[in-house]
């Protein structure tokens, strides 16, 4: 097994499933020669050529829409957003139009696309580099919405996204594309959509997180083990569909949930992970459910003060494990 | 796309008959037999025009965008496609005629504005005929006016990498051009050079707002040079150059990218039965654009010409409204859709 990071991850997946199938392609702001800003398309030009890996117009609600007409025609694309900051233009096509088309047609049209998005703060990004856009798709049917952390887990997830038949809304932490590494198997492997992952296990307090604030937890969980606070992280994975069973279970076990992600916290995914354990678990817990999650501001500010007080980190999270350990 | 014969009521045969020769002064592929068809889908797209408008009245369809004073050009432009055969559309909601004609039986238009089950393009989760209707060549998903154009260029580009030689048409009134993807569209299209053809259907009225208001030039056509591909104006009440400027249109699109047509017409109807056009319009420009009315238009050139004659005419005539009523019946005794079916079909299964 060789270590990788997550974009090499994502670029490994892309250019496995455009040699598996020839109907896979790519389009977005330079993704031709550039590579993409991050540099996740580099080279696939190169192998496989302008008409599979098209530099767009700027212009994201037609590189959208574009999309959506070739997969209603059998092609499988995946429209790159440059930043989720930019993903705002296209959201006609995509909650509107995309996220109705196969109900709106009782099924006859599938809609086999991955809109790629690379998202998330703590880059210095301010206020529209750092966009976390997730919980807006997450309440929107018709759509999956998948958001993993790991580079096992992107090429994994990445591959059966593209595989799907449903419009599929991939967001990769940008903070995570060359900082989190990990093996990854030299063989072809997929995982399958809708499965949260035990990341670590333990018996006194469930962490449900996602992104790059997975990391953060598992660094927290280390760090209270030593005061015999033994956290389960799961990691969720795929947002929407919600794998409620993983959820649901950790929390019988251990009796304590906190949720912990770095969207804006109301109405944010956390809110729906509380109620689901309140409605299915309640006589389970041992406390009440806890979330730390980015405040009620816009998005995290540019100046590194800002963006601190913004961010979860991992003191934030050790201190909120101690609070629902104690209670 | 093979031209479908059911939606016409089944009349006498004489016409086909005596008329299958091209007559002077028609455009190439075009011969009388084909002005006879046409005429008889326009009388039959428009008696059930005006019946979904009573049926309204009545409480039996919720809701109707009338397509009168469309009419020639939405036929026109789709004999051309189907002559082509090798054509996929992506209309709009005013493109009842077009959709009609594309195949649809007349009891599955009624289906479909009465909100029935059997309802062709979506079984009735939309709006009438919203959905797709593959069988025809027809994607339409949304209310969003201009959003069909972007996906109609990312269906063309599709074909094209597909090594299909389909040309698609998109359809869409003037408001909707002032839709910022109208202009991402057609830029798209021509920095890609894809085979597709935007038809506006101009009827100077989005709603209420008069042209005058939606943009500043006298046309649209002359928009497409800025994107680098041709544009032509069009009389859009005028049957025959309406299949031949889509004619033209679809063999410009396959070989050399997009083009623009501008069909002018006239919005016969208020925008919907929900609409009372003489808050915004006076009588005198409605009694105007009646003069210009396509289809009585077609039928009396017809008859001028020694095509058709009166008699046929009436019979054409006499034929749709028996064909409306049964559909009528038809609709009315058909089944809603069962409740249960409404949580399936979110994902593609
Ligand atoms: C994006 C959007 N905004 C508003 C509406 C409401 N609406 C429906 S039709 C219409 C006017 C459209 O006019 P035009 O494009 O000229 O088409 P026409 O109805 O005249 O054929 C409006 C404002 C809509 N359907 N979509
Ligand atoms: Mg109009």
């Amino acid at each position: 097994m060789a270590v990788k990071n997550v974009i090499e991850a994502v670029r490994e997946a892309l250019r496995e499933e455009m040699q598996r199938d020839p109907k896979v392609f790519i389009m977005g702001e330079d993704v031709g020669k550039r590579g993409g800003v991050f540099l996740a398309t580099q080279g696939l030009i190169d192998e496989f050529g302008e008409s599979r890996v098209i530099d767009t117009p700027l212009a994201e609600a037609s590189i959208m829409g574009i999309a959506l007409g070739a997969a209603f025609r059998g092609m499988r694309p995946i429209p790159e957003v440059q930043f989720s900051d930019f993903i705002w233009p296209a959201m006609n096509q995509l909650i509107g139009e995309t996220a109705r088309a196969c109900y709106g047609s009782n099924g006859v049209l599938q809609v086999p696309l991955v809109i790629r998005v690379p998202y998330g703060g703590g880059i210095r990004g301010g206020l529209f580099h750092s966009q976390n856009v997730e919980s807006i798709f997450f309440h929107t049917p018709g759509l999956k919405v998948i958001a993993p952390a790991t580079p096992y887990d992107i090429k994994g997830l990445l591959k059966s996204a593209i595989r799907d038949n449903s419009p599929v809304v991939f967001l990769e932490h940008k903070k995570t594309y060359r900082l989190v590494r990990g093996e990854l198997p030299e063989g072809e492997y997929t995982i399958p959509i809708g499965q949260a992952d035990v990341k670590r296990a333990g018996e006194h307090i469930t962490i449900v997180s996602y992104g790059l604030m997975l990391h953060y937890c598992l660094e927290a969980a280390e760090a209270v083990a030593g005061e015999g606070i033994d956290v389960e992280v799961v990691d969720l994975r795929t947002l929407r569909p919600l794998d409620k069973e993983t959820v649901l279970n950790s929390v019988k076990k251990t009796g304590k949930l906190l949720i912990v992600h770095e969207d804006n916290v109301t109405g944010g995914v956390g809110a729906e992970i509380a109620a689901l354990v309140a409605d299915e678990a309640f006589e389970y817990l041992d406390g009440p459910i806890r979330r730390l999650c980015g405040p009620d501001v816009p998005t995290m500010p540019f100046a590194q003060t800002l963006e601190d007080e913004y961010m979860p980190n991992t003191d934030k999270i050790v201190q909120a494990l101690r609070k629902q350990a104690a209670y | 796309m093979p031209r479908k014969k059911s939606a016409r009521p089944k009349g006498s045969g004489d016409a086909e008959v005596a008329i299958a020769e091209p007559i002077e002064g028609l455009p190439e592929g075009l011969t009388t037999g084909d002005l006879v068809e046409s005429y008889t889908q326009m009388i039959l797209v428009r008696t059930i025009d005006e019946r979904i408008w009573a049926l309204n009245r009545q409480g039996k369809v919720p809701i109707a965008a009338s397509c009168q004073g469309h009419e020639a050009a939405q036929l026109g432009s789709l004999l051309a496609a189907q002559k082509d055969g090798r054509c996929f559309l992506f209309p709009y909601y005013r493109d009842l005629g077009l959709k009609m004609a594309a195949g649809l039986t007349p009891t599955q238009v009624m289906l479909s504005f009465m909100g029935k089950e059997g309802e062709p393009y979506s079984n009735a989760r939309q709006f009438p005929m919203q959905g797709a209707d593959l069988e025809h060549n027809i994607i339409q998903i949304s209310n969003v006016v201009g959003a069909g154009l972007t996906q109609a260029v990312g269906y063309a580009l599709a074909c094209r990498m597909q090594d299909d030689d389909t040309v698609v048409l998109t359809y869409f009134g003037d408001g909707a051009s002032s839709q910022g993807e109208a202009h991402e569209a057609m830029n798209f299209a021509g920095v890609h050079r894809v085979p597709v053809i935007f038809i506006c259907e101009n009827n100077h009225y989005a709603i209420s707002v008069p042209q005058h208001r939606q943009m500043a030039t006298d046309d649209l056509a002359s928009r497409a040079q800025g994107y680098g591909f041709p544009g032509f104006t069009v009389d859009g009440m005028d049957f025959t150059r309406c299949y031949e400027a889509t004619r033209e249109a679809i063999t410009h699109a396959r070989t050399q990218g997009p083009v623009l047509l501008e069909m002018q017409v006239e919005r016969l109807m208020p925008h919907t039965t929900d609409d009372d056009h003489l808050r915004y319009r006076t009588q005198e420009e409605l009694d105007a654009a009646y003069e210009r009315d396509p289809v009585s238009n077609f039928g009396a050139e017809l008859i001028a010409r020694g095509i058709i004659t009166p008699e046929k005419s009436d019979e054409i005539k006499a034929e749709a409204l028996k064909a409306i009523n049964e559909a009528t019946d038809a609709a009315d005794a058909a089944t809603l859709p069962d409740p249960s079916t409404m949580w399936d079909r979110v994902y593609s299964e």
